[in-house]
């Protein structure tokens, strides 16, 4: 008991200290995952509306697979993007393992099958009379898509939280490709498990706190714009 | 079954520039099934075409294969005398037209936003935009709505709305499927009504599905019938429900009763036609020995209490019966007589209450030869 509660005491010292390796470590996360979901996000919902649009031979099986990705274990993603990167791999002249581009790239791969499927489903859901209606209004195809995605806002928003959220929280991608070399790819999770190992709590409760607090406030952010899209 | 036309206007056109749309041997195929077959239809400038008929009878596909919606699977469709052909073409053509649907199929955002929205996929100034959108709010009665969230109008609201989006494009057609179901009868009547006198503003081509015949006479120049995906009958709405052009239309448009009898006799023209025990003398050239259908409209037969022999009367047809149902219809009176066989007639509310019409009076009815339709029997 008195271990807790000495970490907690700990943690919270270091938080209201101000201590920099706490707040080097809470930049990088943010910067590894927001850049992560941004991709996903552009590459995710292109295709996730032209998946959603258009019928094709095959395109049961791949929502099938987009779906069986958005529950991919990070470890097995961490696995495949180290031996693709490694340097005997297939991309290992590029040097990017135990970089943030591999961290990036591997949670690129986590996140876009979840921005994806949640894209799909979205357009799906829209009333194809609705469709119809915007066709007959004088929609160019390109017009249609920016309706459709307007139309689908708060199912997408769901995405980029629940994309965000994946990735912001895994740790085994990131220790695998990333390597949680101080300074350079230690994110929040990885340090949580180094500091975790090394029986320093209170750092690990530390950086607990503000991921805990991290994942909420952008959730936070997120929800405000969609219950006020909601309500327009 | 008198009526004023939109138009006013019956002529078919002696030009193909006086055509809006064309359809030549168009068919379309979905899932493997042929929707409508439709070898020749023509919609002409300025006129206002109601299409009828049965529900899945292809009445939907058809004008959305008009509207450019649907691709035909087979044939052609002409604007204006122009093949449409590549997707460039149609989607130039689709800003030139406008389509209302069943539901108001509004998107998320204001009023002003969904009428807006048109004008600015197809590139209108802004300076247009405005003035544009305020007349046609002002127009459906809904400019006091603008600010509205477009979701949260009642079903008559929106109504208002999606007909004031269409409206606000200027379109060379309007098309619209069943636009008026769905809505109390206040509601339905108020804005047929305010419907009707934006066609005679605007006198803009008009093409309506719908299934209320009284819409199709109230609004339209001339009905298409369409049944099993075939148009069976055009013309004019005095046409269609007088004289429909076989026993199924007839069903169909439910204006009178339907009889089935043989010719007897045909003098110049003056034939008479056995029912049963009971004669009937009509106008048409069948010859004897013919089967014969006849339509008799319900509001062209007129009920007598007394002994026929007491009255002088041009009607040919006098049938002495006993009333055996009755029930209101509006401001009218639906009335059964047993003449032997089945006659229904049509007689106003106060007619009923003069004659103290009740279920078991004796009547005569009493039927015109010339009010009655003859359809060969095949």
């Amino acid at each position: 008991m008195d271990l807790i509660l000495e970490g907690i005491i700990q943690a919270f010292k270091l938080l209201f200290q101000g201590d920099p390796e706490v707040w080097r470590v809470t930049g990088f996360s943010l910067v590894v995952s927001f850049s992560a979901t941004a991709i996903s996000l552009i590459v995710g919902v292109s295709v996730g509306t032209v998946i959603g649009l258009t019928r094709f031979w095959g395109r049961r099986f791949l929502v099938s697979l987009i779906n069986t990705g958005m529950g991919a274990p990070p470890v097995v993603v961490g696995l495949i993007v180290s031996l693709f990167l490694w340097r005997s791999g297939p991309f290992g002249i590029f040097h990017l393992m135990y970089t943030p581009y591999a961290m990036i790239i591997a949670q690129f791969i986590i996140s876009l099958p979840i921005i994806m499927g949640f894209t799909v489903a979205s357009i799906q859901q829209i009333d194809p009379k609705l469709r119809m209606q915007i066709t007959a209004l004088g929609a160019s195809n390109l017009q249609m898509v920016r309706l459709l995605l307007t139309e689908a806002r708060l199912p997408l928003l769901a995405a980029v939280m629940a994309g965000f959220g994946s990735i912001i929280s895994e740790v085994g991608a990131s220790m695998m490709v990333g390597g949680n070399i101080l300074g350079q790819t230690r994110v929040l999770t990885t340090a949580i498990v180094l500091e975790n190992s090394k029986g320093q709590f209170g750092m690990a409760i530390a950086l607990g706190i503000i991921l805990m607090i991290l994942v909420y406030l952008v959730n936070l952010i997120l929800t405000v714009v969609q219950q006020r899209s909601k309500v327009r | 079954m008198m009526r004023n036309t939109i138009a006013g206007n019956n002529k078919a056109p002696d030009s193909a520039s006086a055509l809006a749309i064309e359809l030549k041997d168009v068919t379309v195929v979905l899932g493997g099934k042929k929707i409508i077959d439709i070898p020749a239809f023509k919609v002409n400038s300025g006129e206002a075409l109601m299409i009828i008929g049965p529900n899945g009878s292809g009445k939907t596909t058809l004008l959305q294969s008009l509207a450019l919606l649907v691709k035909p699977s087979t044939g052609q469709v002409i604007y204006r005398g122009e093949p449409v052909h590549d997707s460039r073409q149609i989607l130039a053509l689709r800003r030139r037209i406008s389509v209302v649907f069943q539901e108001p199929l509004l998107l998320s955002g204001t009023v002003w936003d969904n009428v807006t929205l048109g004008l600015k996929l197809r590139s209108v100034e802004k300076d247009e935009i405005k003035p544009r959108v305020e007349k046609w709010l002002k127009r459906f009665g809904v400019i006091e709505l603008a600010k509205r969230q477009a979701r949260t109008l009642s079903g008559g609201e929106a109504k208002r709305v999606s007909l004031a989006r269409a409206f606000a494009l200027d379109p060379e057609v309007i098309f619209l499927d069943e636009p008026f179901t769905a809505l109390d009868s206040p509601t339905r009547q108020k804005l047929l009504e305010d419907f009707e006198s934006v066609l005679r503003e605007t006198r803009v081509t008009t093409v309506m599905v719908t299934h209320e015949h009284n819409e199709a006479l109230a609004l339209g120049d001339r009905i298409a019938v369409i049944m099993n995906g075939s148009i069976v009958q055009m013309g004019a709405p005095q046409e269609i429900f007088t004289a429909p052009a076989n026993e199924e239309i007839a069903n169909f448009v439910e204006t009178g009763n339907i009889l089935h009898g043989t010719v007897s006799e045909n003098s110049e023209g003056l034939a008479t036609i056995t029912i049963g025990q009971h004669e009937m003398d009509t106008c048409c050239e069948l010859k004897p020995g013919n089967s014969a259908i006849l339509l008799i409209p319900y509001d062209d037969i007129t009920l007598m209490l007394s002994n026929p022999e007491d009255h002088t009367t041009s009607a040919r047809n006098r049938f002495p019966g006993k009333v055996v149902k009755m029930f209101p219809t509006g401001s009218q009176m639906r009335v059964m007589v047993d003449c032997g066989f089945p006659l229904t007639a049509l007689i106003t509310r106060r007619s009923a209450e003069e004659m103290g019409l009740k279920e078991g009076s004796a009547v005569v009815a009493a039927v015109k030869a010339v009010s009655i339709h003859v359809i060969s029997r095949h």
